[in-house]
């Protein structure tokens, strides 16, 4: 949990920086500008956090044989993004943990990842399914300025289809707000 | 109340219902009950039809039918079978005198006569009691496998000569199940059943998500989501040989099809861009033509009745809310209006059949409930009272919007009157129900 903290105290700076100008507003975000340049020079600004993320790799590995996406005990191993209502705003509590897949995919380049956009059940069904894509862009987006580049990432919708909690409360909402990042490859 | 027929019916001309079962039959699938009625419902009496030479019976009783038919509208009021005063026929043996002393409004009497192995004939007429004239008489072949149609037939006579407004029970609901299967996974059904819950049928079965069931105005195909291959993909059916296609796959979103009112297009959301936008797609020539561009996210198309209009869910104002652009030859010819102000999301419009009317999902306060909107002086009425209604969808006739919604932590079904007055709720015996689209009129009247 402490390294938690310090890698996400650490990286905060930087995502932050890189980060906010194109996921801040809502119209940005969507469209996605294929642009290499800048997301080379997202991925180097970076160096200095990939250092830390794979700092807790390396400790938590002592205790825990296995991949460092499969632990626990790693930043890596959380791989859901939540958001507010009505809403593709990356909170910056998720900041750390996008940096760190922009991170693993940036050295890791044979990895690929589907992103994928959720909703809760309130309003409308074929709006949520756009909010949901409007979702994994914003993860996308973020993913790119931070080292993944664009061949690694793939994004789909379900809207409120595919629901992680059965509910229907603000409890059961909070957690189908979301991105799942799911790795298709290592 | 015999005097007022007229103001009656003119007071509840928005009240008309159309749909659905109020007991749990053999082969209903959907169970429909009146919530809240309207009151003084028309009295009307439906006399057991007599058997003239019918050797094989019917499968299904057609006065039964026509009962709950006319009950389940929410208009009528069918007397008791035990009730009825005199058994009569034809319109000979039919004294006026007898209904009045009970207050019949109306009277039906009807006989079946079988023509062969499974053909047969029924003739049936309609009185007015009070006038003591007959209304219309009419007889009308048909097969034993098509008792129920034909039973609905008479109910739509009956109820277009006393309403002035044409019946909707000869049509069918389209609707997605959700079921969790023993593995913990979910199995998705696209079913179909008559209004009366009669008859569902599966047409699709997947273990991904079915979104979005749109009717082609002919009644014969159905347009829909599905994931089937992990993505959004936009698939045409013909609902009765089962035969389909998948009509879009492009990159990113394929979604929220709509036919045209002509039944050569389908409008639909496509992200190809990059972003949600709304594009018409020509069924024979696979042609895509751009009908927005922000953005923002647009989607969930809707056309007026005359084709002349696209009504959109957009949120370019920062929240979710109805626009419309006027079309000419599938070619947008006017800025995107604006047309919903009341609550902070308003979305998936569509429109009533005569094209007076938007219905909506509309959020307020964290609720979200069908609400309607007068397109000509741009008021609002709130129709339910609940707080996760989605999906709205007219009745063919316009007298009902049947949605989504959510009781006792269960996808269910339920349907209101343009007025708010007249609520009934539909249930399927197990799982979720959602997305319910109402076929348009078939041709068979």
């Amino acid at each position: 949990m402490n390294h938690k903290l310090l890698v996400a105290a650490v990286l905060l700076p930087t995502v932050m920086l890189s980060g906010c100008e194109t996921l801040g507003g809502q119209d940005g975000g969507d469209v996605v500008v294929e642009d290499r340049g800048s997301q080379v020079d997202g991925g180097e600004g970076t160096g200095s956090g990939n250092d830390g993320a794979t700092a807790t790799g390396a400790q938590a590995g002592t205790a825990f044989q296995g991949h460092a996406l499969d632990n626990p005990q790693s930043i890596l191993y959380s791989k859901v993004i939540y958001f507010a209502f009505d809403s593709a705003a990356i909170r910056n509590e998720d900041r750390a943990t996008i940096q760190a897949h922009a991170e693993y995919l940036g050295k890791n380049v044979r990895a690929a990842v589907v992103l994928e956009g959720h909703s809760d059940e309130r309003g409308s069904r074929e709006y949520n399914i756009a909010l949901g894509e409007r979702r994994a862009k914003a993860v996308r987006q973020l993913l790119l300025f931070q080292g993944a580049v664009a061949s690694q990432l793939q994004t789909v919708s379900y809207g409120e289809e595919s629901p992680a909690a059965i509910g229907h409360d603000e409890d059961a909402w909070q957690q189908n707000r979301r991105v799942e990042i799911i790795y298709k490859t290592r | 109340m015999q005097f007022s027929h007229k103001t009656f019916f003119s007071r509840f001309y928005l009240v008309l219902v159309a749909l659905f079962i109020s007991t749990t039959p053999a082969h209903a699938a959907l169970t429909i009950q009146i919530t809240t009625g309207v009151d003084g419902a028309q009295p009307i009496a439906v006399v057991p039809f007599a058997q003239d030479q019918v050797k094989t019976a019917l499968p299904y009783d057609l006065v039964s039918i026509i009962n709950n038919d006319l009950a389940r509208s929410g208009r009528f009021a069918p007397m008791p079978e035990k009730d009825l005063v005199a058994r009569p026929h034809d319109g000979g043996t039919v004294r006026f005198g007898d209904w009045r002393l009970v207050s019949m409004d109306y009277l039906l009497v009807g006989r079946v006569r079988q023509l062969g192995a499974t053909n047969y004939e029924v003739q049936f007429q309609l009185f007015d009691v009070f006038k003591g004239e007959q209304i219309t008489g009419i007889s009308y072949p048909f097969v034993a496998g098509d008792t129920r149609r034909m039973a609905h037939r008479i109910s739509d006579i009956v109820y277009e000569k006393i309403t002035g407004q044409r019946g909707a029970f000869n049509t069918r609901i389209a609707y997605v199940t959700a079921l969790a299967a023993a593995t913990g996974k979910r199995q998705y059904h696209l079913n179909i059943a008559d209004s009366d819950g009669f008859n569902e049928q599966t047409i699709l079965d997947s273990s991904q998500p079915l979104m979005s069931p749109s009717w082609s105005p002919d009644g014969q195909q159905l347009a829909y989501v599905s994931f089937e291959e992990k993505r959004p993909q936009i698939f045409v059916q013909q609902v009765f040989s089962g035969q389909r296609q998948r009509v879009t796959d492009f990159k990113g979103l394929n979604s929220a099809p709509v036919w045209s009112p002509d039944g050569k297009s389908l409008a639909m959301t496509l992200s190809k861009s990059g972003n949600p936008e709304i594009y018409l797609f020509e069924l024979a020539t696979k042609q895509l033509t751009q009908l927005t561009k922000h953005p923002a996210i647009d989607t969930e198309p809707t056309w007026s009745p005359d084709g002349s209009k696209l009504v959109f869910t957009s949120d370019r104002g920062g929240k979710p809310q109805l626009y419309m652009v006027k079309l000419s030859r599938n070619r947008v010819v006017s800025r995107p209006q604006r047309l919903t102000f009341e609550g902070e999301y308003n979305a998936r419009g569509v429109f009533s059949p005569d094209g007076k009317h938007i219905a909506m999902v509309h959020g307020n306060r964290g609720r979200f409930q069908i609400a309607v909107l007068e397109v000509e002086s741009n008021t609002l009425q709130v129709l339910t009272d609940s707080r996760l209604d989605e999906s709205p969808s007219f009745a063919p006739n316009g007298s009902m919007i049947i949605y989504a919604t959510n009781r006792n932590n269960r996808g269910v079904l339920a349907a209101v009157s343009v007025d708010g007055r007249v609520h009934q709720r539909l249930e399927v015996q197990q799982g979720d129900v959602r997305e319910p689209a109402w076929s348009p009129l078939t041709n068979a009247q």
